[in-house]
C-alpha cells in the first residue's frame, strides 16, 4: 500500500538494513552462548566467542624430534624429518624463526642457515627438514617460533561433561527432573480449565459475568502472594515440598489463563452446531467430549505450550515448593543459578548448562510458533 | 517411588479424575438427583441444568480460590502478623510496614521498581513496534520476526546467564571475552567516541524527550478542551506531571551527557556500576520482552482499515506521518494492552536480579527483596506487607483490565 505514493524504492533499501541489524542485535546473545557451549575452557578465556568463527592466528613454540633418536644418515651428513604439528592438524604455518628475538625471521618453505646448527626448512603444513653435521645434530631438538592459522575448532566435551560425568555440575539430573514437574503441570490444567471454560461459555446461569470478571483479575494476582500461606498450607495437610505440592501449585497458577483463552476461544464456535447437538439429544457432557474438546484443539495447543515454557523456565515456584535441602529435586534453572554462583568464571560450563535447558524450549517454540501466536493474539487483542 | 513414575501416575489420577468426576457427577444428577422421567420430569431437567454449571466449575473455582483467592487475604492477614517464638503468631498492626519502610533497602528496591516500570515497557513496546512495521514491508519478514521473538522461549535464567557473558569483564592486559567490554575498549576518546558516546545519545535522548513532549502537549490540549469527567481530569492531571518529571530527568540526562568523564580504554564491571547496572538488567528483560510486543502489534497493524491509509496517501502524507498520524491512533489500544501486560510482567521480575546481582549494587527490587525475606531473614511478616506492595501496584491494572473485559461483555 506505500508503493503507492512511490516511496517504496527510497525506503526499501533503508528497511531491509534496519531489519537485519535489529535481528542480529537480537540473535547475536544467543549465538553467543550456542557458540561459547563449543569450545574448551582455554579457548573460550584466551579469545571472544566471535573470534571463533574465524580461522585464528597463534603463536606457538614447538620442537623438532630428538636428533638423537630419529635422525637417519644421509651421505655424509644427517637429517632429521618429520611434521611439527600432531597428526591430522589442520594449521597453517605462515611465519616462523628459531629465535624468541625473531620468531618471524623466515616465511613458510623457506631454508634457515642455523651455522653450526645445520640447515632447517620448515613449511606451511609444518614438515620439516633438519639437516646438519654429525655434531650439528645432537642433543635435543630445535625450537622452532611459528605463526600459525588455525580453523575454526569446536567440541562437544562440554555436553559429554555435563550430562553424562555425573557429578555437582550435572544437569542430566536436573533436566529429568524439569521434566517430570513440567508435563503433569501442563496437562492437568488443561482438562479443568476446559470444562470450566465451557461452563463459562455456553451455560446460562447466574453469576457468570461476576465469574468471568473473577477470573480476569486472578490473572494479575501476582504469584509473590501466594508463596508464604500456600507453603504454610503443604506444610499444615503434610504435602511437603515436592513434586505434588509443585504440580498442584503450577495447576492453580495456571488455571486463571487457562480459563481465559479457553472461554474466549470457546465463545467464538458456532452457536448452530451446539444447538443442533442439543435438539438431537446430547447432553452438555457429550457436547464438551464429542464438539467443543475438538473444536477447541488450536486454543488446547496454545496454552498448552505457555504452560509448558512457563512451568519449564519457572524458578521462583520451583525454588519455594519443590528444592528442599537435600537438593535431589533440584530443576534446570536452579542447578544454573547455583553454578553461576560456584563457577562464575567457568564459561565453557555454564554456557552449556544454560544452552541445554534452553534447547528443549526452543525446539517447541519452532515447531509450535503458529499456536503460540494465536494464543497471545486471543490473549490480548480485542 | 521414583518421581518419573509419581509423576506418571499424577497424570493418569489427575487427568482420570477430572474427566470420572465429570461424568459421573453429571451421571449422577441426571439418574439420582433430577431424574427426567416420572411426573416432576419437566421440573427434574431445568433444576439439573442449574445445578450442572457449577458441577462443570467446581474443581477449577476450587483450585483458583485455594491457590489464588485464598492466599490474597491470608498474606493480607500475615502482613499484620508477627511469628513470636516457639510457634504461633501475633497480631502486631501496622508495624511490619513501619519495619520495611524505615529500611533503606526497600526504598531502594521501589526506586528501582518504579525505573524498571518506566523503561522496560516503554522500550519493549517502542521496539516491538519499530520490528513490527519494519518487518510488515519485506519478503523475509515471517523470519526475522520469528527470530526477534525466540528470546520469549528463553528462560529468564538462561537470558541471565547469556547477558553475563555479554558483560563479562577481564583485566585489561587480557582478551575481553565479554562483547560489550570488547566494543568499549575500542573506544579512546577520538572522533568515533564523539559520535557514539556523545552525539548518539543526545540524539536518542532528544528523540525521546521530544516524543514526551508531544505527548504532554496532546494531554495539555485535552485538557484545554475542557468536557472531562472530573476523575479522568485528575487522571490526565497526573499523567501530566509524570511526562513533565521524565522531560525533566531527560534533559539532565542531556547535560550528564555532555559533562560525563569517560573513563577510556578500561574494561569495566558492567554489573557493578551504581544506577547504570539497573539499565544493563533492564535490556535482558527488553530483550525478551520486544518479540511479545512486536507479534501483537503487527497484527494490530495488519487490522489496520487499508482505505484509511490510501486515504492518507492520497492527500499527501508522508510515510512518517502515515505511522504516526493515521496507524499509531487507530492502534492506541492494543499499545495499552501491550504496556500494561509488560507492566505486570516488570512488577513481578524476580530471576533475572536474583540470578544476576542478587541485588547487590543497588540493583534490588521488589520481588527479590521480598524472596530475600521471606527465605534468607525468614521474616514472614515483613515478606508478606512486601508481597501486599506488589499487590497495590498490580491493582490498578487489574481494575482496569477488569473494566474493560465487563465493558466487552455486554
Amino acid at each position: 500500500m506505500d508503493n503507492i505514493a512511490g516511496s517504496k524504492s527510497s525506503l526499501g533499501w533503508a528497511v531491509q538494513i534496519s531489519v537485519v541489524l535489529l535481528v542480529v542485535l537480537w540473535l547475536f546473545p544467543t549465538v553467543g552462548l550456542f557458540v561459547s557451549s563449543f569450545r574448551t575452557a582455554d579457548q573460550i578465556s584466551s579469545s571472544g566467542w566471535w573470534a571463533a568463527l574465524f580461522p585464528a592466528e597463534q603463536s606457538e613454540v614447538l620442537r623438532t624430534a630428538d636428533p638423537d633418536d630419529e635422525r637417519q644418515p644421509d651421505g655424509d651428513m644427517f637429517v632429521v624429518a618429520g611434521n611439527l604439528f600432531p597428526e591430522d592438524s589442520e594449521k597453517t604455518i605462515s611465519t616462523w624463526g628459531t629465535s624468541a628475538r625473531d620468531v618471524a625471521a623466515y616465511t613458510a618453505g623457506d631454508t634457515a642457515d642455523l651455522g653450526d646448527d645445520g640447515m632447517l626448512t620448515v613449511n606451511a603444513d609444518g614438515s620439516y627438514v633438519w639437516r646438519g653435521s654429525d655434531d650439528a645434530l645432537s642433543g635435543r631438538g630445535e625450537r622452532v617460533f611459528v605463526t600459525a592459522t588455525a580453523p575454526p575448532e569446536f567440541t562437544m566435551e562440554n555436553y559429554e561433561n555435563i550430562l553424562f560425568r555425573g557429578g555437582t555440575d550435572d544437569m542430566a539430573k536436573a533436566f529429568f527432573n524439569t521434566l517430570t514437574v513440567t508435563i503433569p503441570a501442563t496437562i492437568i490444567p488443561i482438562v479443568i480449565a476446559a470444562f470450566a471454560a465451557y461452563a463459562l461459555a455456553w451455560m446460562d446461569f447466574p453469576g457468570r459475568a461476576l465469574l468471568i470478571a473473577a477470573v480476569v483479575a486472578l490473572l494479575v494476582v501476582p504469584l509473590q502472594l501466594a508463596l508464604i500461606p500456600l507453603l504454610r498450607l503443604h506444610l499444615g495437610i503434610g504435602i511437603g515440598k515436592g513434586y505434588l505440592g509443585t504440580w498442584l501449585a503450577h495447576t492453580g497458577f495456571g488455571l486463571p489463563l487457562a480459563v481465559y483463552l479457553l472461554r474466549n476461544y470457546m465463545v467464538g464456535l458456532p452457536r448452530d452446531i451446539i444447538e443442533n447437538a442439543k435438539v438431537d439429544g446430547a447432553t452438555d457432557f457429550q457436547i464438551f467430549t464429542k464438539i467443543i474438546l475438538p473444536l477447541s484443539f488450536p486454543a488446547l495447543a496454545s496454552f498448552a505450550i505457555f504452560q509448558f515454557l512457563w512451568t519449564w523456565n519457572d524458578l521462583l515456584v520451583a525454588k519455594v515448593f519443590l528444592i528442599d535441602a537435600t537438593g535431589e529435586t533440584t530443576v534446570m534453572t536452579n542447578q544454573i543459578v547455583e553454578l553461576l554462583g560456584t563457577r562464575g568464571g567457568n564459561w565453557e560450563i555454564l554456557a552449556t548448562a544454560a544452552f541445554v535447558s534452553i534447547a528443549v524450549p526452543l525446539v517447541v517454540f519452532f515447531t509450535m510458533q503458529r499456536f503460540l501466536v494465536r494464543g497471545l493474539l486471543a490473549g490480548s487483542v480485542k | 517411588m521414583n518421581p518419573a513414575l509419581a509423576g506418571l501416575v499424577t497424570i493418569i489420577v489427575g487427568v482420570g479424575g477430572c474427566l470420572a468426576y465429570f461424568y459421573f457427577s453429571n451421571l449422577v444428577l441426571d439418574k439420582f438427583i433430577f431424574p427426567a422421567r416420572g411426573p416432576q420430569a419437566g421440573k427434574n431437567i431445568n433444576r439439573a441444568n442449574m445445578v450442572r454449571p457449577w458441577l462443570f466449575l467446581f474443581p477449577a473455582l476450587f483450585a483458583l480460590g485455594l491457590y489464588l483467592g485464598y492466599p490474597v487475604v491470608e498474606t493480607l492477614r500475615l502482613s499484620l502478623t508477627e511469628r513470636v517464638p516457639g510457634g504461633g503468631s501475633e497480631f502486631v498492626g501496622l508495624r511490619n510496614y513501619q519495619q520495611m519502610f524505615g529500611e533503606s533497602k526497600f526504598w531502594e528496591a521501589m526506586r528501582n521498581n518504579m525505573l524498571w516500570l518506566i523503561v522496560v515497557p516503554a522500550a519493549s513496546t517502542a521496539f516491538g513496534l519499530l520490528a513490527a512495521q519494519l518487518t510488515d514491508r519485506i519478503a523475509w519478514g515471517a523470519l526475522a520476526k520469528s527470530l526477534i521473538f525466540m528470546p520469549m522461549a528463553i528462560s529468564f535464567v538462561g537470558a541471565s546467564v547469556i547477558f553475563k557473558l555479554i558483560y563479562d569483564a577481564r583485566p585489561e592486559d587480557q582478551e575481553q571475552i565479554g562483547i560489550l567490554n570488547a566494543v568499549w575498549l575500542n573506544f579512546e576518546g577520538g572522533i568515533g567516541s564523539f559520535l557514539m558516546l556523545k552525539l548518539l545519545p543526545t540524539l536518542l535522548i532528544l528523540a525521546f524527550a521530544g516524543t514526551v513532549a508531544y505527548c504532554a502537549w496532546l494531554l495539555v490540549r485535552r485538557l484545554m478542551a475542557g468536557g472531562n469527567a472530573l476523575f479522568a481530569v485528575i487522571l490526565q492531571g497526573i499523567l501530566l506531571l509524570l511526562l513533565v518529571w521524565l522531560l525533566w530527568q531527560s534533559l539532565r540526562g542531556l547535560i550528564g551527557v555532555w559533562v560525563v568523564d569517560l573513563p577510556y580504554g578500561e574494561p569495566q564491571q558492567w554489573l557493578t556500576l551504581p544506577m547504570w547496572n539497573n539499565f544493563f538488567l533492564m535490556i535482558v528483560l527488553i530483550w525478551i520482552q520486544t518479540g511479545f510486543a512486536m507479534v501483537i502489534l503487527s497484527a494490530a497493524l495488519r487490522g489496520i482499515p487499508e482505505e484509511t491509509v490510501e486515504a492518507a496517501i492520497v492527500d499527501g502524507a508522508n510515510p512518517f506521518q502515515i505511522f504516526f498520524q493515521i496507524k499509531i491512533p487507530q492502534i492506541m489500544g492494543t499499545i495499552v494492552v501491550v504496556w500494561t501486560t509488560i507492566t505486570l510482567v516488570v512488577l513481578k521480575v524476580f530471576d533475572i536480579v536474583f540470578a544476576m546481582t542478587n541485588g547487590q549494587w543497588e540493583t534490588q527490587v521488589l520481588a527479590n527483596y521480598m524472596f530475600d525475606k521471606l527465605f534468607r531473614a525468614n521474616d514472614w511478616g515483613v515478606g508478606s506487607a512486601s508481597a501486599i506492595v506488589i499487590m497495590i501496584l498490580v491493582s490498578p491494572i487489574l481494575v482496569w483490565n477488569v473494566y474493560n473485559a465487563r465493558k466487552e461483555m455486554r
